[in-house]
């Protein structure tokens, strides 16, 4: 498969970056601001979109930015696995644009202007991890998505939001530059270069590297990318929920996390390989280790009151599952974890979409005074209920057709344990979202609530959610189209 | 290559060295302090655009010394003038004329007292400067690097700060008597060699207790200079009080000298002990890594922090050198220009606060960002490149720079803790880079109230973006830098190889 060289990838990765450029030189209009950001989004959704059929016929887009040293390039690819990112990254900012633009006016934050470019920058960084060719322009893209969101962490410049965003930074920067710098330097000595591979079984390492090196690389890798939540660096996560909720639904459900479970993906599969992790047995290990995030995150969603920290705690066991999916090292297993990329992202922005509807429309941020809310608000809640489905794992929304593959996994590779920690999650899943959707359509409403009389946000915000469960259940009905990618990536 | 080909006639780099010196003598009869600062900016910029000959002419295939000029100077004691410049050097010189009119225009308002005696200091630096990177006679060497002392300590002692005095002899004591031991190294070979030309000297086989000897006088000597763990005291100090200028050309120029003795003199002319010493100069080259993140995290000077990261940036550059591998020494170069770059960038901008708030205080400047924005942005710039953010200078330098300390790892696996051992030094760069960067663009709930504080001028952003473009530039296409780097860095590490039956090392890749 021959690589063919494509400029749509460097247009992709400019329209959200001259978005941003835009988006700060209207800020003093803020509809012509807003419009900014909606036509960058939109460019990049198209450009995004048109790369589909080419990579589903088969075809490796390629584009070289930089050169910069023997073997060490900025570069960027469009290939199977970065168009499950890609396409739904890129539409789902569509979405939080009108979303975010509804939320933020009605609350009357302040600096929009930043706020708004600072998004479109780390999308910048997102559809730039996506497309990248090598561990190099992953590592500049990552690195870009942690300083630029480190704006919209702190956003609220309060005490808090200070605290959460120096401990966003310093996780992220700390185990990017402790962990990945060093194991990227160390792969550069052992291979000559650092680009991926073109399948997902060989990867790049030559076969003579000691195997613990091998090994301690490898580790270095799964902890090192710690945007993908794995316990123990996954503390920055609850802390950036102090963000405003458009960014905790774009960023902290789609774009950085899922930053950094393509990032461990991607290195994997197309550093190390199937085969060498097979060789060296990393596969298992890695699902059980990982197995502990889902397990223990669930636990400590479930003793949350505050609806965005549980919604948090439920993201970071979630992103789990995709490596967990992976680390099966089985087809079944690699196709139900890719595959769960997008799923998740539409349903878990659907959630903190409606988190934040709540919010604006009741200023309420415990699930305990959420009682009867759902009859005052009948699309959010629903929209809840339908995404808390597929969180669950439930027919006929997304998250179902990646639990049946992940579990398909687990048998393929006969794995009692790992069919045990799915159920269980599956389990506590339903234990912490349940209760929320019961609450709100069938709980008693405080007396105060009875007088007050709330009703829907803002449209500019309930549409967008609506549309997002809408997705997450065409999916689950027609899982075709991302599974079309995930298939193409095997 | 070492012997000179004199086949090139022009006098480029002799008219490099002294006009500046002939601009200073014009600038002695100047009388208007507006004309004097124009006088030697339009001098030191004509003079940059002129050094970029050297740049267009520089012949990248060979490792010979080129522009080579040699004339008889002292014959009885076979001295002779001669220069020349081979890649690590011509980097090290287009730094030196480009760092100067930044110098010139960063001192344009700062500098209110004596502007004549202060234009004429920093010319003298830069034939001076010039000079050490250029010098092919040791004697030659030595004249100028003892030449660069006496200005600078003036630039410390009569335009620096509170404690200006202290740090200005502080400085002069450290650097002088490092060079005591450079002289007596110069002597010493001169009696074995028989000629003080500096190629004649890197070809000589010396006893292996002999090169021993020298090596370690030329360590103390660049060591002091460069400034390594634990010889570094003199640097905050010198950097706290020096004015801004003063410590632009201090960061950017006079700490690479030290780094530059070491590929110059250490590498080739002593190989043998640099083999028996590397371990040695390695762990020192971690042990500043690290000494310099941690002190520059306790900082609440701006200026100490800027200067005590320097002191981690020199561990790089010498951790790159020391790893004798093509990796390592062309990384430590890069390094070299990449912190003369940023660093002297992080200097510009600090004085740019100094100027505002005549303060340095970290919690001071806390949330001067939201009032300059055009400031925030260099600020960030800077910053993000001094903690070596990929896609920025310093990024290739550093992983040049580590890339070559692992390959040296892997034939010398004692040395696998060291290079873990750098890696809270890369993390703390990070953390303390960022933590200024936070106060300074965004500071706490409740920040000192700045409004009164202007935004960047024409002047000042003038001043930094050739810097803010030389970071992308380098940072995105290191290409040129390395080409020119290639063939030098060979030809030295071939030196450095002349394996001697008792090397230690002797199978060092």
């Amino acid at each position: 498969m021959e690589p063919v060289h494509d400029i749509r990838l460097l247009l992709a990765i400019l329209a959200p970056l001259i978005g941003a450029g835009l988006v700060m030189a209207t800020g003093k209009r803020p509809n012509t601001r807003e419009t900014c950001s909606f036509i960058a989004a939109a460019t990049l959704f198209i450009i995004t979109a048109s790369m589909i059929r080419d990579v589903l016929g088969g075809k490796h887009l390629y584009f070289c930015v930089f050169h910069l040293l023997p073997g060490l390039s900025v570069s960027l690819r469009a290939d199977a696995l970065s168009m499950v990112f890609a396409v739904s990254a890129s539409f789902l900012w569509m979405v939080t644009v009108f979303y975010s633009a509804g939320y933020m006016r009605g609350l009357n934050e302040h600096e929009q202007t930043r706020f708004n470019t600072c998004f479109a920058l780390a999308l910048f960084g997102a559809i730039g991890c996506a497309f990248s060719d090598n561990l190099l322009t992953l590592y500049l893209f990552y690195e870009i998505v942690s300083i630029c969101t480190y704006p919209l962490v702190a956003h609220h410049q309060d005490e808090e939001s200070y605290e959460g965003g120096k401990k966003y930074l310093t996780y992220l920067t700390a185990t990017a530059k402790g962990l990945i710098l060093p194991a990227m330097v160390v792969i550069y000595v052992l291979t000559g270069n650092l680009d991926f591979a073109n399948n997902i079984h060989t990867g790049i390492l030559p076969p003579d590297v000691n195997r613990w090196v091998t090994t301690a690389l490898y580790a270095c890798c799964i902890l090192g990318f710690a945007k993908n939540g794995v316990m123990p660096f996954h503390n920055w996560l609850p802390s950036a929920m102090v963000a405003p909720t458009p960014v905790s639904a774009l960023l902290h459900a789609v774009a950085v996390v899922k930053v950094g479970v393509f990032s461990t993906v991607r290195v994997m599969l197309y550093v190390f390989g199937v085969d060498t992790m097979h060789a060296l047995n990393l596969g298992l290990p890695t699902a059980y280790f990982v197995s502990i995030t889902i397990v223990v995150a669930s636990i400590i969603a479930l003793s949350k009151d505050n609806l965005k920290a549980r919604l948090a705690y439920s993201t970071v066991s979630q992103l789990s599952y995709i490596i967990l999916g992976v680390a099966l090292l089985t087809p079944a297993g690699i196709e139900g974890g890719l595959v769960h990329i997008a799923n998740h992202a539409f349903s878990k922005i659907t959630l903190f979409f409606c988190a934040g509807a709540i919010y604006v429309a009741t200023h309420k941020k415990n699930i305990s005074e959420m009682n009867g809310l759902g009859r005052v608000m009948p699309f959010t809640f629903g929209a809840f209920a339908l995404a808390s489905l597929s969180m669950i794992g439930a027919p006929p929304v997304a998250g179902f057709v990646s639990k049946w593959y992940l579990l398909n996994g687990a048998f393929d590779a006969g794995s009692v344990g790992i069919i045990v920690v799915l159920l269980v999650s599956t389990l506590l899943n339903t234990a912490y979202f349940a209760p929320v959707v019961y609450k709100a359509f069938f709980g008693q409403p405080s007396r105060e609530d009875a007088e007050h009389h709330h009703g829907e946000a803002h449209p500019a915000m309930v549409i967008p959610l609506v549309i997002t469960a809408a997705i997450s259940v065409v999916i689950g009905l027609y899982p075709n189209f991302f599974m079309s990618f995930v298939r193409a990536v095997l | 290559m070492t012997a000179p080909s004199p086949n090139e006639s022009s006098h480029l780099l002799s008219v490099l060295i002294f006009s500046p010196l002939a601009a200073a003598a014009v600038a002695a009869f100047i009388r208007s302090e507006r004309l004097l600062r124009l006088w030697t900016l339009a001098f030191t910029s004509a003079i940059a655009l002129f050094s970029l000959q050297l740049w267009a002419r520089f012949d990248t295939k060979t490792a010979d010394f080129q522009f080579v000029e040699v004339s008889r100077w002292i014959p009885t004691l076979g001295i002779k003038y001669s220069l020349g410049i081979d890649g690590i050097s011509l980097l090290l010189v287009l730094l030196t004329t480009f760092i100067m009119p930044l110098c010139v225009l960063c001192s344009w308002r700062y500098i209110q007292t004596r502007v004549k005696e202060f234009m004429i200091c920093l010319l003298i630096m830069q034939t001076a400067m010039t000079g050490v990177f250029c010098a092919l006679d040791f004697v030659l060497f030595f004249v100028f690097w003892e030449a660069m002392l006496i200005p600078m300590a003036l630039l410390i002692g009569v335009w620096g700060g509170p404690r200006k005095i202290y740090a200005a002899l502080k400085f002069f004591v450290y650097t002088m008597s490092g060079s005591v031991f450079l002289l007596v190294a110069i002597i010493a070979l001169r009696l074995k060699v028989g000629s003080f030309s500096i190629p004649d000297m890197m070809g000589h086989d010396y006893s292996p207790t002999f090169q021993i000897w020298v090596f370690l006088a030329f360590f103390i000597s660049f060591a002091i200079k460069v400034p390594m763990f634990p010889f570094h005291t003199w640097l905050p100090a010198a950097h706290v009080e020096a004015p801004t200028a003063g410590s632009v050309l201090l960061a950017s120029v006079l700490l690479k000298m030290g780094t530059y003795g070491f590929l110059r003199f250490s590498l080739p002319i002593t190989p043998y002990a640099t083999q028996v010493f590397t371990p040695y100069v390695l762990w020192l080259s971690v042990a500043a890594i690290l000494y310099g993140g941690l002190t520059a995290l306790a900082q609440t000077d701006l200026k100490k922090l800027v200067a005590y990261s320097s002191v981690a940036h020199m561990g790089f550059a010498t951790l790159g050198i020391f790893a004798l591998n093509q990796f390592g020494i062309q990384g430590a170069v890069l390094v070299m220009i990449n912190h003369g770059v940023t660093t002297g960038a992080l200097f510009i901008i600090v004085g740019i606060i100094y100027e505002r708030l005549h303060t340095r205080d970290l919690a001071q400047t806390a949330g001067m960002g939201k009032r300059m924005p055009i400031f925030a942005l260099f600020a960030g710039v800077f910053a993000l490149s001094s903690l070596a953010f990929p896609g920025t200078n310093s990024f290739i330098g550093e992983f040049l720079v580590m890339s070559g300390g692992f390959q040296f790892a892997k034939t010398n696996p004692a040395f696998i803790v060291g290079m873990i051992c750098i890696v809270p030094g890369v993390v703390l760069a990070a953390a303390y880079m960022l933590r200024m960067l936070q106060k300074v663009a965004y500071g706490g709930t409740s920040n000192p109230d700045h409004s009164h504080v202007l935004d960047l001028g024409l002047r000042e952003i003038l001043t930094l973006t050739p810097l803010l473009v030389l970071v992308f530039y380098i940072g995105l296409h290191p290409e040129p830098f390395t080409r020119v780097l290639d063939a030098s860095v060979k030809h030295l590490l071939e030196q450095t190889r002349q394996v001697h039956p008792l090397a230690p090392y002797a199978t060092l890749p």
